[in-house]
């Protein structure tokens, strides 16, 4: 490992600006590394002093809002949580989220998850309304164990960008939408699953995965998507005969 | 959102995809290497004589049916996601279609076993 | 807003990952012809005896038995990728209230594979 003074690395970064550009070039950049540099301060090192027009989003630093996330040599990464001695001496290649309209340089489009986010309910729909004066909800910790992880999504979208099938068709609600409806439906608090059923039961819901499962693979936050999504093949297979045995009124 | 019916063809994919897993290679190894070749079986494992008693059995039938059809169900499924993972827009109804010559498949293969009696 | 959407071309080949995926899902034309090999061969021995013993001679052929060994080898690496993802799609398994891990549910059906396969094998021997 080299932490020697003079030591530079290239970064090679997708440009893209929509009222110039017809289509994404690449620009290099030379930077001073050190060892703990993320690939996040390699790009606000290129902001600061290269090339203020260079484009990406970024906040905690931490890997915990989410706002970092990119291609790094063609592996969904979040840039602050990866680091530029792994590519170290031959430099990295910086693209933005496939499968994701590009906006400008490395920055994309959410708006297609966010809209499915909204979709599967992402809140906890009780049995019946339960008011402050009642206290509250208690749980066990075998009942926190059945949803804990899939609640440690940072809606960071790498998931996204890993799965091909969301790439293929983007009508398919994808993995992160998908292990989120998952982390309500099962948490004990929540009564809600019947409402959430019909997204999950459609083509565009469970049904477009096929368990590639690079999206757990490439998941920072250790959500497994995959494993959220496939659960939900089987209910949704119990849901598609039970409504013959025991209809139940949104089936 | 209007409901699939993904759930009969996953059930299919899902019980030829366990079986396979279970004894496909080793089925495939029988039938298509070591019997041929007479390694580690005898080459008259397939002999007419065996195989049609194995066929007009009420066991061997049942078991030649699950064989074929189910991993019929399962492949055809896989090449439909093959396809339309290369690039082929096939739509979901598609899916259909694929399961539909499986189930020829296993109804020639239903056919074939009664008439062998 | 004017956007720019990139192309999935060849986006199999872009990662060792997806690489090893198709090749997962292509295990399914092996199978498929396999399948179509036993459902001719039940066809030959549904015509007589001698149908099926050319269709019998036909599987000592050089060509079927390198088809053979390449459908062995492909489904083989479906099996296994089969019970690695098996976990993923059962909901959490806990015996005592311990979560049984991902690992051996995995090493449950390699096991039950092997089990059943050799079983197969000295049945028929």
């Amino acid at each position: 490992m080299n932490g020697k003074a003079n030591s530079t690395i290239a970064i090679e970064c997708l440009r893209y600006d929509p009222q110039a550009d017809e289509t994404p070039r690449y620009q290099t950049y030379e930077i001073p590394f050190t060892d703990e540099m993320s690939v996040l301060e390699g790009l606000q090192y290129i902001k600061d002093h290269l090339d203020g027009s260079l484009t990406f989003r970024w906040s905690c630093r931490m890997a915990i809002c989410g706002s970092c996330g990119g291609m790094v040599n063609g592996v969904p990464r979040l840039s602050c949580e990866t680091f530029l001695r792994d590519y170290y001496p031959e430099g990295l290649r910086l693209e933005p989220l496939t499968h994701f309209p590009i906006q400008r340089d490395l920055a994309v489009d959410q708006t297609d998850f966010l809209v499915k986010l909204r979709s599967i309910k992402p809140y906890i729909i009780p049995e019946a309304p339960k008011p402050v004066s009642e206290g509250t909800f208690l749980q066990t910790p075998q009942q926190l164990d059945e949803y804990y992880q899939y609640s440690q999504c940072i809606n960071c979208l790498l998931c996204y960008a890993a799965c091909p099938q969301y790439g293929l068709d983007r009508e398919f609600t994808g993995p992160g939408a998908l292990a989120l409806l998952h982390r309500y439906n099962a948490d004990s608090r929540d009564a809600g699953k019947a409402e959430r059923m019909g997204l999950v039961n459609a083509d565009e819901g469970v049904w477009g995965c096929t368990l590639v499962s690079y999206c757990s693979e490439v998941c920072p936050k250790g959500v497994d998507p995959a494993r959220a999504v496939n659960q939900n093949k089987v209910e949704s297979t119990k849901d598609y005969f039970m409504r013959f045995v025991a209809p139940r009124r949104n089936r | 959102m209007k409901r699939s019916n993904r759930p009969i063809f996953w059930s299919l994919f899902g019980a030829g995809g366990m079986l396979s897993a279970l004894v496909g290679p080793m089925l495939i190894f029988i039938t298509g290497v070591a019997v041929p070749l007479g390694f580690l079986l005898p080459r008259d494992t397939l002999s007419y004589e065996r195989m049609l008693a194995f066929a007009q059995n009420g066991f061997g039938k049942v078991v030649i049916l699950a064989v074929i059809g189910l991993f019929l169900f399962h492949g055809l499924h896989r090449i439909y996601h093959c396809l339309h993972e290369l690039g082929l827009r096939l739509g979901h109804g598609w899916m259909a279609v694929f399961h539909g010559l499986a189930a020829v498949g296993t109804l020639v293969t239903a056919y074939l076993l009664v008439a062998i009696g | 807003m004017k956007t720019y959407m990139r192309t999935m071309n060849g986006w199999w080949r872009r990662n060792p990952f997806y690489l090893w995926y198709t090749l997962r899902e292509w295990s399914a034309f092996f199978l498929t012809a396999y399948a179509l090999v036993l459902l001719f061969g039940l066809a030959r021995l549904a015509q007589g005896e001698a149908q099926y013993e050319a269709w019998r001679a036909s599987l000592a052929t050089p060509a079927a038995v390198v088809f053979h060994v390449a459908a062995m080898l492909i489904v083989l690496y479906h099996a296994w990728t089969w019970f690695k993802v098996m976990h993923k799609t059962l909901p959490f398994v806990r015996i005592a209230g311990h979560r049984v891990p991902d690992g051996a549910i995995f090493a449950a059906g390699i096991v039950s594979s092997l089990v059943l396969s050799l079983l197969l094998l000295w049945g028929l021997a």
